[in-house]
């Protein structure tokens, strides 16, 4: 008999979809697209069971154990610097992480730069690199607004299209690093359940890139 | 008298796995809470986190509180030493981790060989790991690596360090798709990153991946890699101690102090290794010393994990006596008790927070 697998999936759009994956290769667990407020959902014959969580807490789910396995974005990752296992790149749900500011303007070079930003330590270790000093403002969302009200020089955040920097009048200045949703896995989870867990990643490799 | 209602889960496995070390002939070493802070900033990437709590002893001089044990065991070798010695230690040992990064005590249990590394004795080292893996759960698993390969096959891609450090971290976490990016974005030949994207991604018993390791060897490093792991297994499988033991070569560990075998341990709902060690002649040879060293410890504080026994009675027996009763009359109902192995305790106030599993009313007769 298979060891159940705990599965943590990001609230959202990219859950929704990983899970719509999952349930295509063989790991269906009907009641998880239900509208209700539960929050986890087993599935006997497949021998799975998922939570929904917070996409910032899938990476910290998945270190603590209790999830053996789960999707986050890269940049959750870059960020969180949990210890786990990334096992595959799902090549969906891509972005970028940049720097970005008003446009027509350049990131200033004479003086210590201001960056607002939900992704703190991602932005230090990319302006450390670049030996810019940098004073960072911790915001939690509407980072595109610090630039516009002069709180700040620049942003480094998520951009997907363009459009929402475009509308505020605001473009890339510089590429930081390319984000995709990864499929990841507890260190210790992975040595009690590596044949489940293995087949799950290897079911989803061919899956996503053999189609 | 049976200690087992009184010991907490930690103090048990602690118990036990000192009295398996000292079968082996290990002998215990105390040593200073102290030590001088120059040791951990010579020695800086030997350790985890570069968090020190230091501070000046009466003369002035700059100490620490130890982050770690096994440096202070390496320094007090002596330069040239022929004979092999045998310790181990139970010390707490100072370090910042958790969510919230604050320094924390944690109880580490460990072992070190010191002397020449032969055969055998690393055999009986990683034994004693498993051993201790078994005595703190059945669900155990053991992994072993060996540094050569990784260190090899790096080796032979020619790239300058910090990129290998990069690769190296990706292989730490079996990322294979950002080290075939890597090797991509540095035009490292195809072959060569297979192999080393191979080596991130192999796990499984000696038997299964022995053969494949074999497939890995591109240059001398790697060869004595294999073949030393390949001694290794053999004998503890002749041995018949090879259960429960995995090949995992994404056990990565500081190439500057670790060379040869290293090995983590991990038990079930436990996340992350709660034993780790290695073979560290090149830490040894860093601080001056013509020996050779292997050794683990046991992160004791991650058995909060298994201590799932929250319920715990505070004691067996609630003896209520009455403020009448005479002391020498409670004094011989307490002493009965305890005798019969109950633990007692006797109050004449009748406790409303105390777990007990019997009360006991001694009034006037």
């Amino acid at each position: 008999m298979n060891k159940f697998i705990n599965i943590a999936l990001p609230k959202g759009r990219l859950g929704e979809k990983v899970y719509n994956l999952l349930e295509k290769i063989g790991y269906g667990c009907p009641a998880v697209l239900e509208n209700s407020r539960k929050l986890v959902f087993e599935d006997e014959k497949n021998r799975v069971r998922y939570f929904w969580v917070k996409p910032s807490d899938v990476a910290i789910y998945v270190e603590t154990g209790v999830a053996d396995v789960g999707v986050v974005g890269k940049d959750i990752l870059l960020e969180q610097n949990p210890d786990v296992y990334e096992l595959l790149d799902l090549g969906f749900g891509k972005c970028r992480m940049a720097v970005a500011g008003k446009k027509g303007e350049k990131l200033p070079l004479d003086k210590t730069v201001k960056v607002a930003t939900k992704f703190p330590n991602i932005a230090k270790k990319y302006f450390t690199s670049k030996s810019r000093e940098i004073d960072i403002i911790k915001l939690n969302g509407s980072i595109e607004l610090a630039p516009i009200l002069g709180m700040s020089d620049v942003i480094v955040d998520i951009v997907e299209t363009g459009s929402t920097l475009k509308e505020n009048d605001l473009e890339v200045y510089e590429d930081i690093v390319n984000i995709s949703a990864r499929f990841i896995a507890n260190k210790t989870g992975f040595r009690f359940k590596t044949k489940e867990i293995e087949l799950m990643k290897s079911t989803l490799e061919k899956e996503i890139y053999n189609d | 008298m049976s200690y087992s209602n009184v010991l907490s889960f930690e103090e048990k496995v602690s118990m036990k796995l000192m009295q398996l070390f000292g079968s082996f002939g290990y002998k215990k070493f105390k040593m200073s809470k102290f030590e001088e802070y120059d040791l951990y900033i010579e020695n800086k990437s030997f350790l985890k986190s570069e968090n020190i709590i230091a501070f000046n002893d009466p003369t002035g001089k700059l100490l620490a509180l130890k982050p770690d044990v096994t440096l202070s065991i390496a320094k007090n070798t002596a330069e040239n030493e022929t004979e092999p010695r045998k310790l181990f230690y139970a010390e707490n040992v100072y370090r910042v981790s958790g969510n919230m990064h604050e320094f924390k005590e944690i109880n580490q249990l460990g072992l070190e060989f010191r002397g020449e590394v032969d055969t055998y004795s690393l055999c009986e080292v990683l034994n004693i790991a498993k051993l201790s893996l078994k005595e703190i759960s059945d669900s155990y698993v053991l992994d072993i690596s060996h540094m050569g390969l990784l260190i090899g096959l790096l080796e032979s891609t020619g790239l300058p360090y910090d990129i290998k450090e990069e690769i190296s971290g990706y292989i730490g976490t079996k990322n294979s798709h950002e080290i075939q990016r890597v090797c991509r974005e540095n035009s490292v030949d195809n072959e060569l990153c297979s192999k080393i994207t191979t080596l991130a991604s192999l796990y499984g018993s000696i038997n299964e991946i022995i053969p494949q390791a074999e497939k890995l060897i591109v240059n001398e490093t790697t060869k004595n890699a294999v073949e030393e792991l390949k001694t290794v297994c053999n004998t503890l499988k002749i041995s018949g101690n090879a259960d429960n033991i995995n090949i995992d070569f994404s056990v990565v560990s500081d190439i500057s102090y670790y060379n040869g075998i290293t090995f983590r341990g991990f038990i079930e709902n436990v996340p992350g290794s709660i034993l780790s060690g290695g073979r560290y002649d090149n830490l040894l040879k860093k601080l001056g010393k013509n020996s050779g060293a292997v050794g683990f410890a046991v992160y004791m504080d991650m058995l909060s994990y298994l201590d799932k026994d929250v319920n715990r009675f505070d004691t067996d027996i609630l003896l209520v006596y009455d403020k009448k009763v005479s002391a020498e009359k409670v004094f011989e109902k307490v002493n009965e008790l305890k005798a019969e192995g109950n633990r007692v305790f006797a109050s004449s106030v009748p406790c409303k927070n105390i777990k007990y599993k019997t009360k006991i009313v001694l009034g006037e007769e």
